[in-house]
């Protein structure tokens, strides 16, 4: 009777999940599917509870309040430690599949009921998990920074890498096919798994973390999978498949996004390239005031904004959302051109925009954006820098060709904010700011832009 | 098994590339929580009682788990909230 409405509620739980993120395909619908998420997971977790072989409540009670009291805060972070966050959860998700996997070899070994399908099972759950586990945290460390962002790079580095999985896997098959019981063999897959997933992320830059976090969401999702094999559990590997090809399909989002594959970004440190030596010839810039802008924007039809994520580091969402209001108050359209790769994360732009209320209509995305370029009269770039640099187009010796970028050059005029002349985070020179119809407004963007505004508002009655 | 991974996975594909790109980083902590579904193995392991050691291991992913569940759903619950329409 139990095992019938153990599967019902397992059945529920795998249909609620696949509605779930399909009401996700619109932000009109996309609150209800938070809601068919959670009757899943509480169809599941009752569902088990009712499990025979469960016995004793006590230490699931206090998992479950230790969960809860953890997880409330880590709900509550800033927007822009939402990538932080996210990495931290897969870090979690890796280390319950690695711990589950382990339990499940400390009693299967008790017992001596190890088979060649268990060891090969928990091996590929126990690795995944545990790489994830301490990837995810480094991938954590480096967001938050307080390990360095910098890519962290050796000789041999890959041959390293690739040798230490290998032993992993070579444990793994001795283990599987050779000598069940032999646990030395079991501690070195939990050790080299937790080392490679550490050497895994140190190489990476901050400007590949958006790929490496969907990367790791696809690997706990596939632990959660190997997991469901272990414990020949459909509704683990159901749930675990949705998510292992959701970060799949974000990955590939990603690598198309900055035009690199996979292997480039796993096994070639970006920034390595270093920026071609700057040119000897002096290039001039033209700046601008607030008042020059303001005074540009008002008279302009169509504005697209473009933002980057050093907006969201100078904390100028909300000033951005003064000036859209002001402008499009006095009929002028306004548009956010967002790229893929804007923000620490798959969609992070969105959601900075969307806190300051900025409505979900007016964000484009890079491709149905770009077509209407040429039509604009007024690009406003707020902390994007290689996002819009046309060398992306045309240099084949710049780091960045290749990438789509968002043809802020082809609008009629374009107006950047910008701390300095620096060089961003790549460290690539961009020509857009040499361009003859660029303007340069120099400063923090949050000043900059309450500046605009104030001027913009100045000009009291005046309507274009 | 090996039938219902491809099936799911298949399936995944289908839903997810219709998510709206606007809402990839909410479909990021959605799938987590839902990922987290890791709960059902270690509450099975914390509530077997077969030795100390497998059920502190137990306890510890059910706490795991459970923090993705409850940040998970409540953070993309969050974020949702703030994508509004135009208001005209």
């Amino acid at each position: 009777m139990n095992g019938h409405l153990i599967q019902l509620s397992y059945f529920a739980a795998a249909v609620l999940f696949i509605l779930s993120l399909r009401w996700l395909n619109s932000p009109k619908t996309a609150r209800q599917g938070v809601l068919a998420g959670v009757l899943g997971m509480t169809a599941a977790i009752v569902g088990t509870l009712i499990a025979p072989e469960i016995v004793d409540f006590k230490w699931i009670a206090i998992g479950l309040a230790v969960g809860t009291v953890g997880g409330i805060p880590l709900s509550r972070v800033a927007l822009t430690a939402v990538p932080q966050r996210t990495a931290l959860s897969h870090a979690f998700g890796g280390l319950a599949a690695g711990l589950v996997g382990t339990a499940k070899y400390i009693n299967w070994l008790q017992h001596g009921e190890l088979t060649t399908f268990r060891v090969s099972a928990i091996a590929l759950e126990v690795i995944l998990g545990f790489l994830t586990f301490t990837g995810s945290l480094m991938a954590a460390g480096k967001l938050q920074e307080v390990i360095p962002t910098r890519p962290i790079t050796y000789r041999n580095q890959n041959l390293v890498n690739l040798l230490l999985l290998a032993a992993a896997f070579g444990s793994g098959i001795y283990l599987a096919f050779f000598n069940h019981g032999y646990w030395p063999a079991y501690a070195v897959i939990v050790a080299l798994s937790l080392v490679f997933g550490v050497l895994l992320i140190i190489p990476i830059g901050g400007a590949d973390m958006p790929t490496v976090i969907s990367l790791l969401n696809s690997y706990a999702g596939l632990s959660a999978v190997a997991m469901g094999f272990v414990l020949q559990n459909k509704l683990l590997i159901i749930a675990g498949a949705l998510d292992g090809s959701s970060g799949l399909i974000l990955s590939v989002i990603m690598c198309k996004a900055m035009n690199r594959s996979f292997s480039n970004v796993l096994f070639g440190a970006f920034g390595q390239v270093q920026a071609t030596a700057a040119t000897g010839e002096a290039k001039t810039v033209k700046s601008a005031t607030a008042q020059d802008v303001a005074d540009i924007l008002t008279h302009a039809d169509r504005v697209v904004i473009i933002p980057g994520y050093g907006m969201a580091v100078a904390q100028a969402q909300h000033r951005v959302h003064e000036l859209y209001d002001q402008l499009t108050k006095r009929g002028v359209d306004v548009k956010f051109a967002i790229h893929p790769v804007a923000g620490r994360m798959p969609g992070h732009m969105n959601v900075l925009l969307a806190e300051a209320e900025i409505p979900y209509e007016s964000l484009v995305e890079m491709d149905d954006i770009n077509p209407e370029m040429a039509q604009t009269d007024v690009c406003l770039v707020v902390g994007a820098n290689d996002v819009v640099n046309p060398a992306a187009r045309h240099d084949k010796g710049s780091p960045i060709f290749g990438m789509p970028i968002i043809d802020a050059d082809k609008s009629k005029t374009i107006i950047a904010i910008k701390r300095s002349m620096n060089p961003g985070f790549a460290g690539i020179e961009n020509e857009l700011y040499y361009d003859d119809k660029t303007l340069m407004a120099f400063g923090d963007a949050k000043a900059v832009i309450g500046d605009v505004v104030k001027a913009v508002g100045g000009d009291g009655a005046g309507v274009h | 098994m090996l039938f219902v991974f491809m099936l799911a996975t298949f399936v995944g594909f289908q839903v997810i590339q219709n998510v709206s790109r606007l809402l990839h980083t909410p479909l990021m902590s959605l799938t987590n929580a839902i990922s987290a579904i890791a709960v059902v193995g270690s509450i099975l392991i914390a509530g077997e009682r077969e030795s100390d050691i497998t059920t502190i291991l137990g306890t510890v992913a059910v706490a795991a788990s459970m923090t993705n569940i409850v940040s998970g759903f409540l953070i993309t619950d969050r974020m949702l909230k703030m994508f509004r329409e135009k208001s005209k």
